[in-house]
């Protein structure tokens, strides 16, 4: 047990209990592994192909996303690209508007994208650049979309720029609304990374489902702006897209479920359920046909790798807790004991779905910090810890196996393929021969 | 997947396309990792922290700590001084660090934080430092973030009436490779030296199976206190160390040296001859024959470099040391560029060139990837040196490319070499030849490929 937990924390961890507490503020002082608004709100949008994405404010905040999530196009690689008004000491005294009206007409008139979104990032609010009316200016000059994301790093975490791309999205949205359906779905939440929105993608048209618009995984604003018409959203990563799913059920009434592409059981259960609500009969049949197929093949794959795995311990910490629920899962699935499971901003529900899940003892975290994740992945003696880029390096200093699962994944680990990916890269880690020279003394 | 980039040149004036650089406190985030036992303090948003302690574990593939005061509205309202006072109590009942070295950021120099009288009204343990400096994100770059975050460990700790026979050495911002090149000159010529920061150890440390917050290494209050009374200070790097050069000389009266960074031959010696200067100590012997050894690859590779057409880009000080080696070894420099603003850059490499017999090259300060890769659709080059991010150049132009300064987030290992003495100027010849002859090789017909170059 960590000697010097602080004593604000010790409500944010728990171990074999429910009651946690999270949806806060970290703390002043604390390392934390979290990011802010604008990181949430620029992480969801970016994936938009043909956007073009205007970081208003400081050079940082665009040097630092600048193409740093692997997400996949099979069109314009414009968002790949930075831009920023990289506001000067001169822009603070004087006001950053003068700049960003200069910017927005080159971008309109180099690019001519189908819309532009500004983020407004810490500085901007505070000296008073009234970018909404530079936005309105620009869409009526060029005829194109500008859309303002307000998404200063001070506002609260991570989850509340979620919410700010929800609004912006509600917003690029609103003006296609319609009463007209298609027996067709959305898909919320996936980022394409490795071309996972792909998988899922060939999955309903194998399936014969029609899917209208991907939110945002490959993504163009042509296809975004159809989604009002779509029956159904399925939204795969919850954290980041719950707020639009519920936005557009209230806007343009279109139900949705959770889902989850992680996972044999999760990825068979996510298409059912899609299915029993919009399914035809032969659609259904295919489903079935489709996942018996596919969920064979990757049993198959699977089965030589389960005596390498079998015993060992996971540590999970990822962003959202609906994704850590589903490794839970998939661990179990390979025989590995999950002994360590956190988020960087989990939902009470989904902790105490954690809780549940995982084997007794488990240790469960909220935004956790370095030296938690050390004190407790060593306390528990995990061998693999799955997470992000800050977690990589603490888990190798440690000794310990890891498994990038946010964005600088490896391969595709969604889908039933993703499984198969999942097991080859958790062996591939977990049973490197680097390791030995870890435990082992010098021969010399 | 840089298609989009016209060929047309474009006249921009309120977009920054694909950055050449970042914002200054990634820079003081990582000169304060270089000290023992210190946490790095961001005082701003938390993003911001999380941004920087991101891309140095990407680049040097170690875990980079750091602490934030997390401000919320209520702080960018009222202003952080509860926010530091909460985060000071809560990093040394926590993590109990020595020092805690705050910079600043947009936000909090956007809202008027003064942080000196802040940090006098701290409550500060007894032996335990609190140290600042004023890192706006909309000035500079981190270069100068750097260099700022170096003065304030000066300001703050330096003791004019300590008492040193060490030379003190501010190595600009540099990798730890290049700290571990430097120590071994200076025993080499077996002169005593501190150097801050020392990211050697932190940044580079060996696998030992445990996790430390705060690893061995780092340069220590003590060698920091006594940096006010050495005998004198090298300063590498025009730019990284010209602060805390000012500042070393006007608070305690240390005489310095602002010196280019030692890359390539004619640096290397001009410092070496320096320390002779200062010390009276010669040039031993080992040197002599590493820098026998590099000329002596020079020799056997000169037909693959002279006049190879090369675009240099990234950090200014990184930039005019690459671009002094490139012009030894015979390149042409086409582009000379960096995202850091600054017209001092410009003369600097203005005057290299003007030594060599080479056909104009252009030097920009304040560019961006965009604005060099149009001239290079241009005017095309046959290399290219620097950072990460001028991969997509070389792939969208199919130009071979040498990885060199910071950041590099796609290649492991650069971090532990170094670029500057004869050593790292030996390294960068080797890999431009490997990169020039590796392109050699794939694009020659079958019949010209042979073993014998």
């Amino acid at each position: 047990m960590l000697k010097d937990i602080l004593e604000e924390r010790r409500n944010s961890i728990s171990q074999g209990g429910a009651g946690l507490d999270c949806e806060k503020a970290s703390l002043a002082g604390a390392v934390s592994q979290r990011a802010c608004v604008y990181c949430g709100a620029r992480v969801v949008l970016n994936p938009i192909t043909d956007a073009f994405h205007l970081v208003h404010g400081p050079i940082g905040c665009a040097s630092y996303t600048w193409d740093i999530r692997g997400s996949l196009s099979a069109g314009s690689e414009l968002f790949r690209q930075s831009f920023s008004t990289d506001l000067r000491e001169r822009d603070i005294v004087f006001g950053g508007v003068d700049k960003l009206r200069a910017g927005l007409k080159e971008i309109a008139e180099i690019y001519k994208p189908p819309v532009i979104f500004i983020y407004a990032t810490c500085v901007v609010g505070v000296i008073g650049d009234d970018v909404e009316a530079v936005a309105r200016e620009i869409e009526k000059a060029y005829g194109l979309r500008v859309i303002v994301v307000q998404a200063p790093g001070f506002a609260g975490h991570k989850s509340l720029g979620y919410r700010l791309a929800g609004e912006a999205l509600m917003k690029l949205l609103t003006p296609h609304k319609t009463d007209q359906k298609e027996r067709a779905i959305n898909i919320l939440g996936d980022y394409n990374l490795a071309g996972e929105m792909w998988i899922i993608k060939n999955y309903f048209r194998e399936i014969g489902l029609p899917v209208l618009a991907s939110f945002t995984g490959d993504s163009s604003c042509a296809d975004l702006i159809k989604a009002p018409r779509a029956s159904l959203n399925v939204v795969q990563c919850a954290g980041s897209m719950t707020y639009l799913a519920q936005k557009m059920e209230e806007e343009f009434g279109i139900p949705w479920i959770k889902a989850s592409f992680f996972g044999l059981e999760d990825t068979a259960k996510a298409l059912r359920e899609t299915l029993d609500i919009l399914g035809t009969e032969a659609e259904i049949e295919r489903a079935k046909a489709l996942i018996a197929r596919e969920s064979e093949k990757a049993k198959a794959f699977i089965e030589p790798y389960l005596p390498a795995l079998k015993g060992k311990k996971a540590a999970i910490f990822v962003g959202g807790g609906f994704k850590a629920i589903s490794l839970i899962r998939q661990f179990i699935s390979l025989g590995l004991t999950t002994v360590l499971v956190g988020a960087q901003t989990g939902q009470k529900e989904e902790y105490e779905v954690m809780a549940k899940i995982a084997s007794p003892g488990t240790v469960i975290l909220d935004d956790a910090n370095p030296s938690e994740l050390e004190a407790f992945m060593r306390e528990k003696g995990a061998d693999i810890l799955v997470g992000g880029v800050k977690e990589r390096p603490l888990a190798y200093k440690l000794g310990v196996a890891f498994c990038d699962h946010n964005h600088e994944r490896q391969s595709p680990l969604a889908g039933f393929v993703g499984v198969t990916n999942f097991t080859k890269e958790i062996n591939l880690t977990i049973n490197s021969p680097v390791w030995s020279y870890v435990q082992a003394a010098a021969t010399f | 997947m840089l298609d989009q980039t016209p060929k047309e040149i474009i006249a921009r004036s309120g977009i920054c396309i694909n950055p050449l650089k970042t914002c200054q406190p990634v820079g003081a985030l990582y000169a304060a990792l270089g000290v023992h036992r210190c946490m790095p303090h961001s005082h701003g948003s938390q993003g911001c922290v999380s941004y920087h302690r991101t891309l140095l574990t990407r680049h040097f593939k170690e875990p980079a700590v750091a602490s934030s005061s997390s401000f919320t509205e209520g702080a960018s309202v009222f202003g952080g001084g509860a926010n530091l006072k909460q985060s000071v109590k809560n990093i040394f009942d926590v993590y109990d660090p020595d020092i805690i070295a705050v910079h600043t950021t947009c936000l909090s120099e956007t809202i008027g934080d003064d942080l000196n009288s802040f940090i006098l009204e701290l409550d500060i343990p007894d032996g335990k430092r609190v140290v600042h400096c004023n890192t706006p994100s909309y000035v500079g770059s981190h270069v100068t973030g750097y260099g700022q975050m170096v003065a304030g460990f000066i300001k703050y700790l330096a003791a004019k009436e300590e008492k040193s026979d060490s030379i003190g050495v501010f190595p600009g911002f540099v990798n730890p490779g290049d700290i571990r090149e430097l120590k071994k000159l200076f025993k080499l010529m077996g002169v005593p030296a501190m150097i801050l920061p020392d990211p050697s150890d932190t940044l580079d440390g060996p696998m030992t199976g445990s996790y430390q917050m705060f690893p061995e290494g780092g340069t220590s209050l003590a060698e920091i206190r006594a940096f006010g009374g050495v005998k004198r200070v090298l300063a590498l790097g025009l730019l990284a160390s010209k602060e805390p050069a000012l500042v070393i000389k006007s608070r305690c009266g240390v005489e310095t040296d602002l010196l280019p960074q030692p890359m390539g031959i004619a640096n290397t010696d001009a410092f070496l001859k320096r320390l002779m200067d200062l010390t009276g100590h010669t040039v031993p012997k080992e040197l002599e024959y590493e820098r026998g050894r590099l000329i002596d690859l020079l020799l056997d590779a000169n037909q693959y470099y002279y006049q190879k057409k090369v675009a240099i880009f990234g950090d200014p000080d990184t930039v005019a040391g690459l671009l002094s080696i490139a012009l030894e070894l015979g390149l042409f420099p086409s582009y000379v560029v960096t995202g850091t603003p600054g017209d001092a850059f410009v003369s600097q490499c203005q005057e290299i060139l003007q030594e060599y017999d080479v056909p104009p090259a252009k030097v920009k300060a304040g560019s961006d990837f965009f604005e060099l890769h149009q001239w290079i659709k241009n005017e095309p080059v046959d290399l290219l040196i620097g950072t990460s991010y001028g991969k997509q150049i070389a792939k969208a132009e199919d130009i071979p490319m040498v990885r060199a300064g910071f950041p590099i987030l796609d290649r492991y290992g650069h971090a532990h070499h170094p670029l500057i003495g004869y050593e790292g100027t030996r390294r960068l010849a080797e890999l431009v030849a490997g990169a020039l002859m590796d392109r050699y090789d794939r694009d020659c017909p079958d019949e010209d490929l042979d073993v014998v170059m």
